[in-house]
């Protein structure tokens, strides 16, 4: 019998829960905000379905309702992948080591 | 593209999300760690483009809008003051929560876009997907309005609780599972419209017993709803970044929250059901009797200070209420001037986010090898000369380690109270979030400072 695509997909969801699992423990507490900020961004790659959204069916009529949801989540989206990298970005330069 | 093609590069995307996260593990690789965070979006969004093939007119106006949102974020990044990154951070929680329901939803009206059959005749599997990725993306949306309005000072910071407000919750989670089940059986778009609208009440109700010393773990268990959320969507989508990105996302935002409750001694339910604080008996029953208290002006601090050999500073959300962490650096710099050995002890759920004070002090210019974590300092206070606590109130209460009546019994606290001196800036003696009061303001050995934190942290700069 055939294994269901589905099974490979909970796989490496599960897997991947692991890996952030022992990679946000090694996060020091100090870089807490930049992390969640980083976490905010990096989820907004939900874009990629907003795209596909925006562009389903005939290039003719890309103003179906359904296209219509796919361009404001990829505004909504656009906002949070400039926003959060630019501000986590802009929070880790302020981090300096002591000069000596 | 083809489909095998684009698959593996959503990988390398995934992985890149993963190094990101993986180089906050230390100040120095962290903003190499930003960089792969940015070319695994900028992977991922190129490939989507590729294998959608379609660069009609639909292709402009997505640019166009990508461009709009692109630089309202930008100038957002560069605009917020880094004390109002609590807010910021719950208000991007909402917008990947919109998002998840927007292309669930667009999913729902065009399966075949998706490759997920027709309308009517939607995939079980996708069906089950969808719906969860938009109710848990609803929730995630209406709690994070209500989780900013309340950073924001726009609603009040109190917990709001009314009688059955449990049972309502209850009703309305299990309400949502009871109508995935018949969705799933009939296909009906009303039915996916009102797992939508439940979703949206259950996260305002979710978080409006919450109050604003629990942020922390609100915030930390939103970015792990929007990490699952996303997850969803990605298990609907078929797509390996979304799928990774959403368990990377979900498993950091559960183990902040796991931390923020360590902080506070108190289980994640404790914290979710909400109204800590709203009972005051404790409080009550203490008011009648006057203590003794000492206090001093910026002249008795900065003396104590200039002849200490070593001070630890205490920073508390009060000092972001204030903004005093600029005066407290100048404070600090003036203090090592005179060979003043100066830290700073932060306590786990310090402030209104995880690592909020870690942010200020940085903002400050505070190097972080100066700033310590309350494990690696706690020791220290036996052999200070004087700590001085801004801003913080019941994470220094050395009530929680001798009574256990106190409601923060068991919380760990920064030992504050075995120091030399104890000088404590504050606005009066009213008590802290847990609605207890401080015993260390009683102590022999404590100061009381009664001002603004930032006006007392200036005075003390002038007479050092």
């Amino acid at each position: 019998m055939e294994i269901d695509p589905f099974i490979f997909r909970l796989s490496i969801f599960i897997l991947s829960i692991f890996i952030g699992y022992y990679v946000v423990w090694s996060v020091t507490p100090s870089l807490h905000t930049p992390l969640m900020s980083v976490t905010n961004a990096i989820s907004s790659v939900i874009i990629v379905g907003a795209i596909i959204a925006a562009l389903a069916g005939d290039v003719e009529k890309i103003f179906e309702t359904s296209n219509i949801f796919g361009f404001l989540a990829i505004i909504l989206a656009a906002v949070n992948i400039f926003g959060g990298f630019l501000v986590t970005q802009r929070m880790l330069q302020m981090y300096k080591k002591k000069k000596k | 593209m083809t489909a095998n093609l684009s698959a593996l590069f959503y990988l390398v995307s995934g992985i890149l999300f993963i190094l990101a996260l993986r180089g906050l593990s230390s100040p120095e690789t962290s903003r190499q760690g930003n960089y792969f965070g940015i070319a695994g979006m900028a992977i991922a969004i190129i490939v989507t483009f590729l294998s959608v093939d379609n660069f009609g007119s639909g292709f402009v106006y997505v640019l166009i809008l990508l461009l709009i949102g692109g630089c309202i974020g930008a100038f957002i990044a560069f605009k917020i003051p880094m004390t109002a990154m609590p807010e910021l951070v719950a208000g991007f929680h909402s917008l990947v929560g919109l998002a998840a329901v927007f292309v669930a939803i667009s999913a729902f009206l065009k399966p075949e876009a998706f490759n997920l059959g027709n309308v009517g005749s939607i995939k079980l599997a996708s069906l089950i997907e969808m719906s969860l990725g938009a109710a848990i993306g609803a929730i995630t949306f209406s709690g994070s309005i209500i989780a900013f309005l309340k950073l924001r000072g726009i609603m009040s910071g109190s917990p709001i609780t009314f009688k059955g407000q449990h049972l309502i919750n209850l009703i309305l989670g299990l309400s949502i599972i009871v109508l995935i089940y018949y969705l799933c059986a009939n296909q009906s778009s009303n039915l996916f419209w009102s797992i939508i609208v439940i979703s949206f009440l259950v996260g305002v109700l979710l978080i409006i017993p919450i109050g604003g010393a629990d942020m922390p773990v609100v915030i930390s268990m939103l970015n792990s709803y929007s990490g699952w959320a996303a997850a969803g969507i990605g298990f609907t989508l078929e797509n390996t970044a979304l799928i990774i990105t959403g368990a990377l996302v979900g498993s950091s935002g559960a183990i902040l929250s796991y931390i923020m409750c360590k902080g506070m001694n108190r289980s994640f339910f404790n914290v979710i059901l909400g109204g800590w604080g709203a009972t005051d008996q404790i409080s009550k029953s203490k008011k009648d009797e006057q203590k003794p208290v000492k206090s001093g002006n910026a002249d008795d601090a900065a003396f104590l200070m200039k002849n200490a050999a070593s001070v630890i500073i205490v920073p508390g959300y009060g000092m972001a209420v204030a903004q005093a962490q600029h005066a407290l650096r100048e404070m600090v710099d003036a203090l090592k001037k005179n060979g003043v050995k100066v830290s700073y002890a932060i306590h786990p759920v310090a402030g209104r986010m995880p690592g909020h004070m870690n942010v200020l002090l940085a903002e400050a210019n505070v190097p972080y090898d100066e700033v310590f974590e309350l494990e690696e300092i706690n020791n220290d206070f036996a052999n200070c000369d004087v700590v001085y606590v801004i801003g913080a109130n019941d994470v220094t209460n050395p009530v929680a380690k001798s009574d256990p009546q106190s409601p923060i019994y068991g919380m760990p606290v920064l030992d504050v109270e075995k120091s030399k001196s104890v000088l404590f800036v504050k606005r009066s003696l009213s008590p802290g979030y847990a609605g207890i009061d401080n015993d260390l303001f009683y102590r022999d050995n404590t100061l009381m400072l009664f001002a603004d934190a930032k006006k007392m942290t200036e005075e003390i700069v002038k007479s050092l």
